[in-house]
């Protein structure tokens, strides 16, 4: 038997944070759920994620971003997804896709909320193939 | 502090470009509302051209313009100024100041006249005058950017704040068109609560904001009226009494029989709709509440203390801030739209009032609002008030 793989999800919107971790518990992965940078931080000094998942605003405008930047550091190999509503609040545009935004973000993926399943699906796939 | 202003002197006659820096050389304005001395940096050009290069190299901060120049005249210069669109007054110097050019001049905007010959002292009465100008200008317009972008900030979280309940309502719904969370129909009513929950919340959020703009703007008409504070504190007590009893939360009200103040039926509610559901929200099962009213002279003070979770001072600190909330585990199923503390800070000052907070974790918060019994009607006076205790 193969042991399920870990996915870290971090969000401080309870409710976005249990949406996330049924559909991914559906899809057959274990979930490690926490609440913010604090939590998240907690979480991958006891269990090394195979894949995170984290909200770039949380109670610190910076939360994401910091805690994303703590596992690249500490699990090179771990791909990261940050979700955002950036784009659509400030008009402010750094999609991984553009140099500059690539130099500084180290995430694998960003997407936009609200998230949906299927595409989430997709991308989770993708970065754990 | 010292400021130093840069100005330009554009005349073909060298003598009129000397005299005036001679006059400048050493004297400096006082600005006592911006507690500034401002002294000057004077720079010279002898025609238009000159003068427009030396502009594009070194933007001045005023500028004294003879109106006849060789080559390009003064309201040559002026248009082309205009086309900059830079930051900068103009005075116009000129020996035969007929009505026709003045109105000409200004129209493409000259700020004000110099008359040929004119005596040091005439001459610094005028930079004297445009300093001011000038500087009051540019505090003015410094305000206005803050005033954009606090407007901006509190945009930004007002939309956040609106999207997330919506962005969880949806997620919910997506989990049930796709049966994530199971074959039976009650797999599903966590999601469902949770959808109302969120839907209340962001209702809630959408009459506080209008409460609140309708105080900023003044727009909310005001009846003051004799009112027994005291009636509106039972009043208040019942409303919350559903939700204290679900907690088993018990309220009591110490004070007297009636207090009569002059007070707008409505604020008086919002006041004590906030403390009291406040109190009630973030309270532990089983606790207490405590409404507290007593009268102080002029001043009468509601204290409402609460046997609740309580916070650190880093929390009482943050409590004021427009959607602040204070997010932890103990807070986490707790619905608020961040805007209560706003609402009662912004009302209690228009009684004249203050509101202290006092605060221990784990054992409970007390928030006392002090009000005139006798408010002015307008809201002159002191900025609202607030103190941690």
């Amino acid at each position: 038997m193969t042991t399920k793989k870990k996915i870290l999800i971090v969000e401080d919107d309870l409710d976005q944070l249990d949406h996330l971790a049924m559909i991914l518990k559906a899809d057959g992965y274990e979930v490690i759920s926490a609440q913010g940078q604090t939590e998240g931080e907690e979480a991958i000094l006891t269990a090394i994620p195979d894949l995170a998942i984290l909200d770039l605003m949380m109670e610190n405008t910076d939360s994401g971003f910091v805690l994303c930047h703590q596992i690249k550091h500490l699990y090179p190999d771990t791909p990261v997804i940050l979700l955002t509503a950036v784009r659509s609040e400030t008009g402010i545009d750094f999609s991984s896709k553009s140099k500059t935004a690539a130099s500084w973000i180290k995430a694998d993926v960003l997407l936009d909320k609200p998230i949906r399943p299927e595409q989430l699906r997709v991308e989770v796939r993708r970065l754990m193939a | 502090m010292n400021e130093t202003l840069h100005l330009l002197v554009v005349d073909d006659e060298v003598g009129m470009r000397l005299s005036v820096e001679r006059a400048l050389r050493h004297y400096s304005v006082h600005l006592p509302d911006i507690q500034n001395d401002i002294d000057f940096r004077v720079s010279q050009a002898e025609s238009g051209e000159a003068a427009l290069a030396l502009i594009d190299a070194d933007t001045p901060d005023l500028i004294l313009l003879d109106y006849k120049l060789p080559g390009m005249s003064g309201l040559d210069v002026l248009t082309a100024l205009q086309e900059r669109k830079l930051d900068l007054l103009v005075v116009m110097i000129t020996a035969y100041a007929s009505l026709e050019t003045a109105v000409q001049a200004t129209k493409i905007g000259a700020f004000d006249f110099l008359a040929k010959p004119f005596t040091p002292e005439e001459l610094r009465a005028t930079v004297q005058k445009i300093t001011k100008h000038c500087m009051i200008q540019r505090e003015a317009s410094k305000l206005a950017e803050e005033r954009r972008q606090i407007r901006f900030e509190f945009l930004s979280v007002l939309a956040h704040e609106l999207k997330s309940p919506l962005a969880a309502v949806q997620g919910n719904l997506f989990i049930l068109r796709d049966h994530l969370a199971g074959d039976t129909i009650q797999d599903y009513d966590h999601l469902v609560n949770r959808s109302i929950i969120r839907l209340e919340g962001m209702k809630k959020l959408i009459f506080d904001l209008l409460d609140l703009t309708r105080i900023e703007s003044g727009q909310k008409k005001r009846v003051l009226t004799d009112i027994d504070v005291c009636g509106a504190a039972h009043q208040s007590i019942e409303t919350h009494r559903a939700l204290a009893a679900e907690k088993r939360v018990t309220i009591t009200f110490e004070g007297p029989e009636t207090l009569l103040m002059k007070a707008d039926a409505g604020e008086l509610e919002m006041i004590f709709n906030n403390l009291i559901s406040n109190a009630v929200k973030y309270n532990k099962n089983g606790g207490a509440v405590t409404v507290a009213i007593q009268e102080l002279g002029p001043t009468l003070s509601i204290a409402v203390r609460d046997t609740g979770i309580g916070m650190t001072q880093a929390e009482v600190s943050k409590l004021f801030a427009e959607f602040t909330r204070i997010k932890n585990k103990k807070t986490m199923n707790i619905l608020g739209s961040g805007l209560g503390l706003s609402i009662l800070k912004r009302v209690s000052y228009l009684y004249g009032g203050q509101v202290q907070v006092a605060s221990e974790p784990d054992q409970g918060t007390t928030f006392t609002v002090t009000l005139q019994k006798e408010p002015l009607p307008s809201t002159a006076g002191s900025e609202p008030t607030t103190t941690v205790v």
